[in-house]
């Protein structure tokens, strides 16, 4: 079932390289979902169904005249008839993105570039580091993993929001957290009250969350700053840094390595990325602006 | 005289013979873009005749400096390159990409894909036509290949010039893509020139170039107009002004992330994009969307975009390259090192466009090596 999700991002990728690659194809917004009080989820319907996507990839989300921008994908690879995406409202477009309403269309081209590698960790334990926004590309992962239980050792969860208020996902965090088979730890950066959580960096529930240093997968998104702590932190437990894989972001704006804009160092993050083996992009982690 | 011939090489073309030859292509639906005269430097525009080209001119180049001057011959391609490059006929500086408008509760997709006309380029040098393979594996070889470029290049006929005349900032000599070309040509001439005005050796290189010389009346050329011709382009490879090493460079570059010599350079570079812009192999592109005042009809115009912007990295919160240091550096280091692993290749040609037309006068050949030579005095680490 899951050596199927290789032939899905190989047909999807197929798929994408139609003629033209830059030119966007309007999808209907079936529902709007408010996550936060700056972010949101919309449920597309891509024309003629889906085409499928590989937990990690990203469309490029057009709003008519406004702009496009890379977006992840944060729905449920099992669910491939609707498109989901989860959108914090940052600039232009986004705050565009904000105001669509059931029946409007937006204009999709993808998926695009690489999936998390949930089939290396078959017969492994999984830990899943998310920072703010970065749990809604990891979200299709780990429903994933959950999809298929059976095939994964322990899997953890370790999820930092800046305030209660900006926690994504509480629906899945609650039910997700009502199972016995899957580890939830959520962290704060600042509490509210009523919070009775962990407060603190994210990377600090590395140390004491249970898995097998010597037998896990890491998978890791979230701001740069955070990602590298959470990966050190990582290797600190012992987890050799070839097992570990991140997502990254850089500007966008073709999403099929002809633009230019994505590049870090040799890589082109749309193309070669969003989701690498850390030993890939090491190099370039330490160094400034690149 | 006789009017066409076997094909081969080596067949001699006077200059009502390059005159037939424009004719020639224009009777079979190209357009022609070749060389001339505009506001004081040889740019590449649309030509009607010979007469349109750039006859006795040449130039003068040092890094930031460019003038013509006359010559005392009247030779028609004996100047150096100018500021502009094909580029901008294969991958135009501004392109609509689609329109949209909106259609019932929604909105439609227009492709705007005219089928490319016929085009063709007179007097490409060997290092344009190897910033031309340096673009194909760019914008075509990739798992996505962009169609606009796609459907121009296959429109193209290319008549290549051998180098005779390098500049003081050429160096493709020393990166091996000139100043001969041993392919990439439909026809090729190399100029010889004469008292009483030039003639040329020319070469096919493909089938439709030897269709097309058949149609011009030339004749062959005798061992002594060959040998002519082929001295003119050795003398070329000598007569360079600058010289690089691109298995130094790139071995350096590729190392030399946190080289000092970034914050020397940032003092100098004003982040004008110049260098970008008249280099033959950028390929950097923006996209901008529009819609009219009335929200109904949008558009996707693609433009060429430069890295030493400081919005190209922009993310959410800011840019990642903020420094000039960093930017000069990633357009170097791209170039000379990373091009390598991206395409299988070096990104530069040595054309010395980018050292000709830096207002500050920056040198690529220079900035490599003081970089090599600090990495190597480093240990290259
Ligand atoms: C692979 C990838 C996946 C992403 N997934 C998500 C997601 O699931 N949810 C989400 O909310 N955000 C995601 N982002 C970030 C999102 O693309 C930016 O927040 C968005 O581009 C901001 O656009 P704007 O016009 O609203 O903001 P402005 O600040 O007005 O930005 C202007 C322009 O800068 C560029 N830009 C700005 N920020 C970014 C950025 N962070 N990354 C890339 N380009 C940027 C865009 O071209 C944008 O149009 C992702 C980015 C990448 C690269
Ligand atoms: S980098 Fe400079 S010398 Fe090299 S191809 Fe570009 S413009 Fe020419
Ligand atoms: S190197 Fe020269 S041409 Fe290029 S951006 Fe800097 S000042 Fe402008
Ligand atoms: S986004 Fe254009 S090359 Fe990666």
């Amino acid at each position: 079932m899951s050596a199927s999700l290789e032939e899905a991002s190989a047909a999807v990728a197929d798929a994408a390289r139609s003629p033209d690659p830059m030119r966007t194809t309007p999808c209907r917004v079936r529902r709007v979902l408010r996550e936060t009080a700056d972010t949101f989820t919309l449920v597309l319907e891509p024309p003629g169904g889906s085409l499928g996507f590989a937990p990690g990839q990203f469309d490029m989300l057009y709003a008519f005249g406004a702009g496009e921008v890379p977006i992840s994908i944060s729905g449920d690879p099992g669910v491939p008839e609707v498109l989901v995406h989860t959108i914090r409202a940052v600039g232009s477009v986004t705050r565009m993105m904000q105001r669509l309403r059931p029946g409007d269309r937006v204009g999709v081209r993808g998926p695009f570039g690489t999936s998390w590698p949930v089939d290396l960790a078959h017969g492994h334990d999984v830990v899943v580091i998310a920072g703010g926004i970065g749990l809604a590309p990891l979200r299709p992962a780990l429903l994933h993993l959950l999809a298929h239980r059976g095939l994964y050792g322990r899997l953890v969860l370790l999820y930092g929001a800046r305030t209660p208020k900006d926690i994504l996902f509480p629906r899945d965090l609650r039910e997700w957290r009502g199972r016995f088979d899957v580890a939830v730890e959520v962290t704060v950066d600042r509490a509210s009250p009523d919070w009775q959580g962990a407060v603190g960096v994210v990377t600090r529930l590395v140390d004491r969350a249970p898995f097998d240093p010597g037998s896990t997968l890491g998978l890791v998104c979230g701001p740069e700053v955070m990602i590298r702590f959470a990966v050190a932190a990582l290797e600190r437990r012992g987890v050799p840094s070839s097992e570990i894989h991140v997502s990254l972001e850089r500007n966008m704006k073709c999403a099929v390595g002809l633009c230019g804009h994505c590049q870090m160092g040799p890589v082109f993050v749309c193309r070669d990325g969003p989701v690498f083996p850390y030993e890939r992009v090491r190099p370039f982690f330490g160094l400034r602006e690149v | 005289m006789t009017t066409g011939s076997t094909g081969g090489d080596g067949l001699l073309l006077e200059v009502a013979g390059l005159e037939a030859l424009l004719a020639a292509l224009r009777r079979h639906g190209y357009g022609l873009v070749g060389p001339r005269v505009r506001d004081g430097a040889v740019v590449y525009d649309t030509l009607g005749s010979v007469a349109d080209l750039p006859a006795g001119w040449t130039d003068e180049q040092e890094a930031g400096r460019y003038r013509l001057v006359r010559r005392n011959d009247a030779a028609l391609f004996g100047f150096g390159l100018g500021p502009h490059s094909w580029k901008r006929f294969l991958f135009p500086p501004s392109t609509v990409l689609w329109h949209a408008r909106r259609a019932d509760g929604g909105f439609e997709v227009v492709a705007e894909t005219p089928p490319a006309a016929p085009l063709a380029l007179v007097g490409v040098r060997p290092c344009e036509l190897a910033a031309l393979a340096v673009q194909d594996r760019v914008l075509l070889g990739g798992p996505w290949a962009d169609p606009d470029y796609r459907a121009r290049r296959e429109a193209l006929f290319v008549v290549a010039v051998h180098c005779t005349r390098p500049g003081a900032t050429c160096f493709c000599a020393s990166l091996g893509t000139g100043p001969r070309a041993p392919s990439g040509f439909d026809l090729a001439l190399t100029e010889i020139p004469r008292p009483d005005g030039p003639a040329f050796l020319l070469e096919t290189g493909t089938a439709a170039g030897e269709a097309l010389a058949a149609e011009v009346p030339c004749r062959p050329a005798s061992d002594a107009e060959r040998r002519e011709a082929e001295s003119a382009v050795a003398a070329a490879a000598g007569a360079m002004g600058r010289a690089l090493d691109p298995q130094a460079a790139r071995g350096a570059l590729g190392t030399a992330w946190e080289s000092p010599r970034w914050e020397a350079v940032a003092r100098r570079c004003l982040a004008c994009g110049n260098c970008t812009l008249v280099c033959p192999t950028c390929f950097c592109s923006t996209v901008e969307d529009t819609s009219d005042l009335a929200g109904e009809t949008a558009a996707r115009t693609r433009r060429w975009d430069t890295c030493f912007g400081v919005g190209f990295s922009y993310v959410h919160g800011g840019s990642v390259r903020t420094s000039v240091a960093a930017r000069y550096r990633q357009w170097i280091t791209h170039k000379l090192a990373t091009w390598h692993e991206q395409f299988g290749t070096c990104g530069c040609v040595g054309c010395g466009r980018c050292i000709t037309w830096c207002p500050a006068g920056i040198d690529i050949t220079e900035e490599a090596r003081a970089v090599a030579g600090r990495s190597a005095g480093r240990g290259a680490s």
